[in-house]
């Protein structure tokens, strides 16, 4: 019985979570705007909004720029955040924790918040508060600290006598971190990395509010779509994107997971 | 590098030269601090510049005034607090039995359920917006009520984030404490009460956090399930900043939602950093 009630609540949940993204996998085979099982009915199952998607060379420079700007962004937060945890982590007095302090500043504030303070400050620094590197910028702001996050619980586990060691058999303290320190906590700046990716890609206020004009991200796109439209539907062809996107993040997180697995049997 | 070494650091032998690599080491962090003190320190600051001075740069605590003595301000402000705690309430209700089920039963296997909990985090949360929406529409209950549809557009956003932290406490506990108290006769549902529910609300607070603050302020959400009819905080920032072009009392604005931030992180007493977003997954 008490097993039942788990399984139950557990499945009610994954339907919460699951039946939008179902849903908007099975209308991006429905050509029209209208989301309702009559349309759906009346106008069958194609590959239209598929088509008009890999058509739209607008959206698909939206798409290339979005991801693109998602990997910079997050090479950048890897090595700026990568150097800095192995500072924070080596450096016990003043430095290394107001460093750490002023890193949780961006995780805990409102992203509309950190979004205006950096147009404040590109304005006063530039005329212009909106350029692509304002948005790499504001980027890197949110993502940094994620890095930091993953690379540290990774230094704390790492045994402290191997850099030592590595000093005392004759390398530089530059190669002891390179070949000793870099390999124990390569699994943290990795899952930094990839959480800088998702982070940049999630994001819609800073872009929003940094991005030059004439540029989007699919977040800024699809807001704006969504804004411009009626209270009960959405761009059609970005349903056919969004199913895309699901079905790529599915395979990934099963791969990862099917890796791991493997990984932990051996 | 050669360098003459004094009597001194061959006295201080090993101890001194780990102390000079360990200057080394820590000067690493200076590049991050850096970068830190530009774009996240100053920017602050200049909020805080920008929301004590008027249109001419001159000293005045008016944008206050006007945030506290307007009333569509402050309706704001009572709005998103209401619309937070709501959604607050409702992800930890909902995510405390799942998050209690993947830790203790063994449903989660291999940790493929939790997987399957967490992945909505890397989609895009306005694709996942507009996906609720699309169901919303299609079951017929869209635009029923305006802040229905909103706190559900929330919870459904922002319930992983609470989901994992509680998740993470609760596999970490100590769990010779619950053999402990069982053995000692305690009832499980008192074992639950007294030891695994207190020991759990760090979880809870550190969910809280990652969900209270963006449900005030994310006006994604609100926009796009409130028909344009339910304005929050951060709607009302945006709109300084962007339409009215008064970044004044836009700036006054987003330092309260600062100090509002520091309170909230006094009430849950922060937050612990290795749970938020699945960095260590």
């Amino acid at each position: 019985m008490k097993k039942f009630i788990q399984v139950f609540y557990v499945a009610l949940i994954l339907l919460f979570i699951y039946a939008p993204i179902f849903t908007l996998v099975l209308y991006s085979f429905v050509d029209t705007p209208i989301v309702s099982i009559q349309e759906a009915l009346r106008i069958g199952f194609s590959f239209e909004l598929y088509k008009k998607l890999f058509n739209d060379a607008a959206l698909m420079t939206i798409v290339w720029d979005t991801l693109f700007l998602a990997f910079l962004a997050a090479v950048l937060a890897t090595v700026l955040g990568t150097i800095g945890a192995i500072g924070i982590y080596y450096s016990r007095g003043k430095l290394g924790k107001s460093v750490s302090a002023a890193s949780r500043i961006p995780v805990i504030n409102a992203e509309i918040v950190t979004a205006v303070a950096l147009v404040l400050l590109f304005a006063a620094i530039f005329t212009e508060s909106r350029s692509y590197f304002a948005m790499v910028i504001g980027h890197l702001v949110i993502t940094t600290p994620f890095v930091v996050l993953s690379v540290m619980p990774k230094l704390k586990q790492m045994d402290p006598n191997l850099y030592e060691a590595a000093l005392d058999l004759g390398a530089s303290p530059a190669k002891a971190l390179f070949s000793v320190v870099l390999p124990e906590i390569l699994p943290g700046v990795l899952s930094g990395f990839m959480l800088s990716i998702t982070l940049s890609l999630d994001d819609y206020i800073i872009s929003a509010y940094t991005k030059p004009a004439g540029f989007d991200t699919i977040s800024t796109y699809v807001y704006g779509a969504m804004a411009k439209s009626n209270a009960n539907s959405s761009l059609p062809a970005l349903r056919a994107l969004s199913a895309i996107i699901f079905v790529v993040i599915i395979l990934v997180v099963v791969a990862k997971n099917v890796y791991t697995r493997k990984k932990e049997a051996k | 590098m050669t360098k003459e070494i004094t009597p001194h650091e061959v006295a201080a032998g090993g101890a001194n030269r780990k102390f000079k690599f360990a200057f080394s080491r820590k000067q690493l962090c200076i590049p991050y601090g850096l970068f830190l003190a530009m774009f996240v320190v100053l920017p602050l600051l200049l909020i805080v510049f920008h929301s004590f001075t008027d249109k001419n740069g001159g000293f005045s605590v008016d944008n206050f005034v006007r945030f506290f003595t307007s009333s569509t301000t402050l309706t704001t402000l009572i709005i998103s607090v209401l619309i937070g705690f709501a959604t607050t309430l409702i992800c930890i209700i909902i995510a405390y039995p799942v998050a209690y089920i993947l830790a203790r039963s063994n449903l989660n296997k291999g940790g493929t359920l939790l997987m399957l909990f967490i992945m909505p985090m890397w989609i895009n949360f306005v694709l996942r917006a507009m996906a609720m929406k699309d169901l919303l529409t299609l079951i017929g209950v869209f635009g029923f009520n305006n802040y229905v549809n909103v706190i559900i557009g929330m919870v459904y956003d922002y319930l992983p984030f609470m989901i994992l932290p509680i998740y993470t406490v609760l596999i970490k506990m100590d769990k010779s404490l619950i053999e402990a108290s069982l053995d000692l006769g305690a009832s499980p549902f008192r074992t639950f009460t007294r030891i695994t529910f207190p020991l759990s609300v760090s979880g809870i607070a550190s969910g809280a956090t990652m969900v209270f603050m963006p449900t005030m302020t994310c006006y994604v959400i609100s926009d796009t399930f409130g028909n344009g009819l339910i304005t929050i905080i951060g709607k009302l920032i945006d709109e300084q900043f962007t339409t009215f072009q008064n970044w004044n009392l836009g700036s006054a604005m987003a330092l309260v939602l600062l100090v509002i931030m520091l309170v909230s992180m006094w009430v849950t007493g922060g937050f612990k950093s290795d749970d938020v977003r699945g960095t260590n997954l």
